[in-house]
C-alpha cells in the first residue's frame, strides 16, 4: 500500500496534492476555494452559498443542462459546499475520465456564466436551504452551538440568513467570485488510480493561468463564549448540544487530544455510549467530535431525548465530559488504537474519503499526514501521555444549546444568558 | 474476485466474495426477517431484537459485546428492515476469527429482563427522534396506504406504544420462529480464509438447531389514495409518494432502476430540472425499492406550504408524461453511464459488497459479479424502459402530505 504524497505548489499559488492508489479503479478530487460563508458581508449572510448554486449554472461553453449531462456522461458524482472557511467542489469518477472531469471544474471555477436570468431561481433554493433548518433540530443545535463556540465568523453556517439571501445581487456573487475564487489559497486534492507527472501537467494546462490571490492568511478572530442558551420548540424530544475548547489541528499534542476523545465517543464501548445510552437508556443519539478551523479546535457534543429526561441527560453528559479528566485506563486505549488503525486502512479503500481528508491536512498542517505517520503516533501514546495531557486540559468553559420544549437548568458560571 | 460458498448440516448457509487484493473484509449475519414477519400483537419486535442482540449472551454481558467489538477495530452495527435483520462488522482480515466468534456468539442472545427495558427506553426515544423530523411520520403512513392489508406496509420501529407493550416472552417467542439457522446466512467480502471462516461457523454455529421459519408470501398490487398528518410547528410541507415496481425477483428491475434514475435522480433528472433548479422545491427526488414480492418507486419532494398544492399537481403531470413524452436516446445513456460508474466504485469497498452479495443472496439466492451487474445495466434499451414506464404508472401513487397544511 504506497503512501506515498505528491504536492506541488504552481505559480500562481494553487496546491495540488496527490495520492496514487493504483489499487483502486477510481479518483476522486477535492478542490478547497478559500471562499468561506466567514468571508460573507454582515449583510450578505449566505452570499457564499449563493455564489456555490450560481457558479453550478454553466460555465465555459456549456449552460447549466449541458454542464449536467456532460458530468452524468462521464459518470461522475459532484458535490459542493460551503464552510465557514472554504467552498468545496467535489467529484469522484472513474479513473480514465480524471482528465476530462477536471477540465470540467476548471470552467466552472475560472469561467463561470452566472446566467442574470436564473438569479431568482437560485436564490428560491437558497432561501429553500435557510428554512429546511428550521425542521431540521438536530443541526439548529449544532449551528447554534458553533456560532457560540467559534463565534463570528468562523462559527457561522453556510445557508447564512433570509435577509441576507434576499439582498444579494449579481454583482455581489460577480465580486465574491472574483475575491474568493482564486488560486492563491486553493487546495486542489487528488486520490486514487492517478499517473503523477501526468497529473501535474493536466492541472498546470487547466488551472495554470488562473490568477487571483485570497486575503484568507489574514486570520479571522475566534471567540468561544461559555454560556448557555435556548431556543423554543413545540418538539417530543429536546435536542442538546455542548461545546468546549480543545486544541489546535496543528498542535503536537493533537493526537494525545484525538486519543482521548475517541475514548469518549469512538466505538461501542464508548464513555458516552456506554453510561448514557447503554447503561441508562437515556437516549438514543449521543455522540462527541473534534471540530476545526484554522490554528482553533472545539470539542462538540450532542444528544437528543424526550422533554422530561432531558436534564438527567445532559447533567449525565457533563459530568462524562468532566470525568475524562480523571484519566483513562489500558483498555480503552488499547481499544482506541485498534479502531484508529483499522479506520485508516479502510480511508485507503475510498478515493473520496481520501481526497477530503488530504484537503483538510493540507490546509490545517501545510502538508498531508500519512498513514504510517499517523500509525506511529497512535502506537506512541500511553496512558500516561493521554492522562497527563487530560489534568492539564480539563474540560471547561462549556457552551450550551438546547433547541425543545423547555429550558434546562445548567450549574454556574454557565447560565448567565 | 471469486465466490465461494458451503452449507452446514444445519442449513445455515455461508457466502461469500473472496478478494485478496482488499485490506479489510466485511462480515455479516444476514436474517431473512423484519417487519412483515411481525402481527400488530408484536409490532416493532424485529428492531427491537436488533437491538437487544447486541445485550449479552450466557458467554458475554452487554459490556463484553461492545467492549470486544472495539477491541477487534471494528466498524460495527446493525439494521432492520421490512424484510432483514443484518448485524455487520467492517474489519481487518487479522481480526477474522474474533470476528466470526463474536457475530455467532450474539446471534444467540439472552434476551435479558434488565436489559430489555433499560432498551426499550433507547428505542422509544428513536422512535421519538423520527417523530421529530421530517418528513414527521409521512414516509410511514405511505407504506401503510400503499400496501393496505400486506405485511409490507408495516412499521419497521413500531410505535411508542406497541413497543411499550412488548414482552421478553414475546421477543424469545419470534425469535425462536425467526432466527433459524436455514432463515440466516453468514456473508463475507473481502479479504480473509474462506476455508477458516467455514470452520468457524461450523464450530459457532454447528450446534444450532434447525427449524421450520416460513415467512408467508402474498404478492401485491398496491393501494392508491391520500392522507396528510398535521405537523402544525413545521416550516415546510412535505409530500412522499408511492407506486408500484418490479419485486426483487423480477429481470425488469434494471430497467425500472433506470427509469427511477431519468424520473427522479437527485441531480441531472426530470425531477430535479422541473423542481430543484427552478427553486419551487427545496428537495424532490424519486428512488426504487425491491422486497420479495413487490417492489415500488417512492417519491419525496419538499418545498413552502404554500407552493405545495401546486407542486402536487405538477408532480402528477411529470409523472403521466412519462408516458407521453417518452424517454430519449440522450436521457437512456446518461442514466445508464450514472449508473454504472456508480456500482463500479461503491465496490471498491468490501463493507459495500457485503451488502450487495448478502441482498443479491437473500432476495435471489444468486452471486452476480459486478461485472454482470454493469452488463445488466448496460444491456437496458429504450424499448425495456419505456415498456416498464406503461407496466408502473408512476402517477398512480399513494400520497401522504405532512406539515402545517390541513386543507387538503
Amino acid at each position: 500500500m504506497s503512501q506515498q504524497i505528491h504536492s506541488h505548489e504552481f505559480d500562481n499559488g494553487l496546491i495540488l496534492v496527490a495520492q496514487s492508489m493504483d489499487w483502486l479503479e477510481s479518483s476522486a478530487f477535492t478542490l478547497a476555494l478559500p471562499a468561506g460563508c466567514a468571508k460573507d458581508p454582515s449583510d450578505r449572510r449566505g452570499l457564499g452559498n449563493f455564489t456555490c448554486e450560481m457558479v453550478q449554472r454553466g460555465s465555459g461553453s456549456l449552460d447549466s443542462r449541458e454542464f449536467s449531462e456532460a458530468l452524468d456522461r462521464l459518470g461522475t458524482d459532484r458535490s459542493a459546499s460551503v464552510s465557514a472557511e472554504h467552498t468545496s467542489y467535489g467529484a469522484a469518477t472513474l479513473a480514465d475520465k480524471l482528465d476530462e472531469t477536471l477540465a470540467l471544474y476548471a470552467d466552472l471555477v475560472r469561467r463561470p456564466r452566472l446566467p442574470a436570468s436564473q438569479m431568482e431561481e437560485a436564490r428560491q433554493v437558497c432561501l429553500h436551504e435557510v428554512q429546511a433548518v428550521e425542521d431540521d433540530l438536530a443541526q439548529m443545535a449544532m449551528q447554534h452551538v458553533r456560532l457560540q463556540t467559534f463565534g463570528e465568523p468562523c462559527g457561522r453556517s453556510n445557508p447564512g440568513d433570509r435577509e441576507g439571501v434576499s439582498a444579494v445581487t449579481s454583482e455581489d456573487v460577480a465580486e465574491f467570485i472574483d475575491q474568493h475564487y482564486v488560486p492563491n489559497g486553493a487546495i486542489l486534492s487528488v486520490a486514487g488510480k492517478i499517473d503523477w507527472p501526468r497529473l501535474r501537467d493536466q492541472v498546470e494546462q487547466q488551472f495554470g493561468s488562473w490568477q487571483g490571490a485570497s486575503d484568507s492568511h489574514s486570520q479571522s478572530q475566534v471567540v468561544h463564549r461559555a454560556e448557555y442558551s435556548h431556543v423554543e420548540h413545540d418538539s417530543a424530544q429536546v435536542h442538546i448540544a455542548v461545546s468546549y475548547p480543545s486544541i489546535p489541528y496543528d498542535h503536537a499534542d493533537f493526537f494525545v487530544a484525538r486519543g482521548a476523545l475517541g475514548v469518549l465517543s469512538d466505538g461501542m464501548s464508548s464513555r458516552l455510549f456506554t453510561h448514557v445510552r447503554e447503561e441508562k437508556g437515556l437516549c438514543y443519539t449521543i455522540y462527541a467530535t473534534y471540530s476545526a478551523v484554522l490554528h482553533h479546535g472545539r470539542v462538540l457534543s450532542y444528544a437528543a431525548t424526550s422533554t422530561e429526561r432531558a436534564q438527567e441527560t445532559l447533567d449525565v453528559m457533563l459530568s462524562e465530559l468532566v470525568r475524562l479528566s480523571d484519566g483513562i485506563d489500558d483498555g480503552e486505549l488499547n481499544r482506541l488504537k485498534a479502531r484508529v488503525k483499522s479506520a485508516l486502512i479502510m480511508q485507503q479503500e475510498s478515493s473520496t474519503a481520501r481526497s477530503g481528508a488530504m484537503a483538510g491536512d493540507w490546509y490545517h498542517l501545510g502538508r498531508v499526514r500519512t498513514k504510517d505517520e499517523i500509525t506511529k503516533a497512535i502506537d506512541g501514546l500511553t496512558v500516561d501521555t493521554v492522562n497527563a495531557y487530560l489534568a492539564e486540559n480539563r474540560a471547561s468553559d462549556f457552551s450550551i444549546v438546547t433547541v425543545g420544549a423547555e429550558p434546562l437548568r445548567v450549574a454556574e458560571p454557565l447560565a448567565k444568558k | 474476485m471469486e465466490f465461494r460458498n458451503q452449507t452446514l448440516e444445519n442449513g445455515l448457509e455461508i457466502v461469500a466474495e473472496c478478494n485478496d487484493q482488499a485490506y479489510s473484509m466485511g462480515l455479516g449475519f444476514f436474517v431473512n426477517t423484519g417487519s412483515r414477519d411481525e402481527t400488530s400483537d408484536n409490532s416493532g419486535v424485529s428492531h427491537f431484537l436488533e437491538h437487544m442482540v447486541f445485550k449479552g449472551t450466557p458467554r458475554r454481558s452487554a459490556a463484553d459485546v461492545n467492549r470486544e467489538l472495539d477491541e477487534i477495530g471494528s466498524q460495527s452495527n446493525a439494521y432492520t428492515s421490512e424484510e432483514h435483520t443484518v448485524y455487520y462488522a467492517a474489519a481487518l482480515p487479522e481480526y477474522q476469527t474474533r470476528a466470526v466468534d463474536l457475530l455467532a456468539d450474539i446471534m444467540r442472545p439472552s434476551l435479558r429482563e434488565g436489559d430489555f427495558e433499560t432498551e426499550k427506553k433507547v428505542i422509544i426515544e428513536e422512535i421519538c427522534k423520527y417523530d421529530d423530523q421530517p418528513p414527521f411520520g409521512a414516509h410511514e403512513k405511505c407504506m401503510e396506504l400503499y400496501f393496505a392489508a400486506h405485511p409490507l406496509g408495516r412499521n419497521v420501529l413500531g410505535t411508542a406504544d406497541s413497543v411499550g407493550a412488548l414482552t421478553p416472552e414475546a421477543m424469545r417467542e419470534y425469535f425462536q420462529r425467526r432466527y433459524s439457522p436455514g432463515n440466516i446466512k453468514v456473508v463475507a467480502a473481502g479479504c480473509f480464509d474462506f476455508d477458516q471462516l467455514v470452520a468457524d461457523v461450523e464450530t459457532c454455529c454447528g450446534g444450532w438447531e434447525p427449524f421450520q421459519a416460513a415467512r408467508n408470501q402474498t404478492g401485491t398490487n398496491g393501494a392508491a389514495g391520500f392522507d396528510f398528518v398535521e405537523r402544525e410547528s413545521a416550516v415546510q410541507q412535505y409530500i412522499v409518494q408511492i407506486s408500484g415496481g418490479p419485486s426483487a425477483q423480477d429481470a425488469d428491475r434494471y430497467a425500472h432502476r433506470v427509469l427511477s434514475t431519468i424520473f427522479g435522480d437527485e441531480g441531472g433528472s426530470r425531477l430535479f430540472w422541473a423542481f430543484v433548479d427552478t427553486g419551487l422545491a427545496e428537495y424532490a427526488a424519486a428512488g426504487t425499492y425491491e422486497f420479495q414480492d413487490a417492489g415500488i418507486t417512492m417519491t419525496f419532494l419538499s418545498c413552502d406550504p404554500d407552493a405545495a398544492v401546486d407542486n402536487l399537481r405538477r408532480l402528477g403531470d411529470l409523472q403521466a408524461a412519462v408516458l407521453t413524452e417518452p424517454v430519449s436516446d440522450k436521457e437512456l445513456e446518461l442514466a445508464k453511464s450514472k449508473i454504472c460508474s456508480q456500482v463500479v466504485r461503491r465496490s471498491e469497498r468490501p463493507s459495500n459488497r457485503l451488502f450487495a452479495v448478502g441482498g443479491g443472496w437473500l432476495q435471489r439466492r444468486q452471486y452476480q459479479p459486478i461485472k454482470d451487474v454493469v452488463e445488466a445495466y448496460r444491456a437496458v434499451t429504450l424499448d425495456d424502459v419505456n415498456e416498464i414506464a406503461a407496466k408502473y404508472p408512476l402517477h398512480q401513487t399513494a400520497t401522504v402530505v405532512s406539515g402545517p397544511r390541513t386543507d387538503w
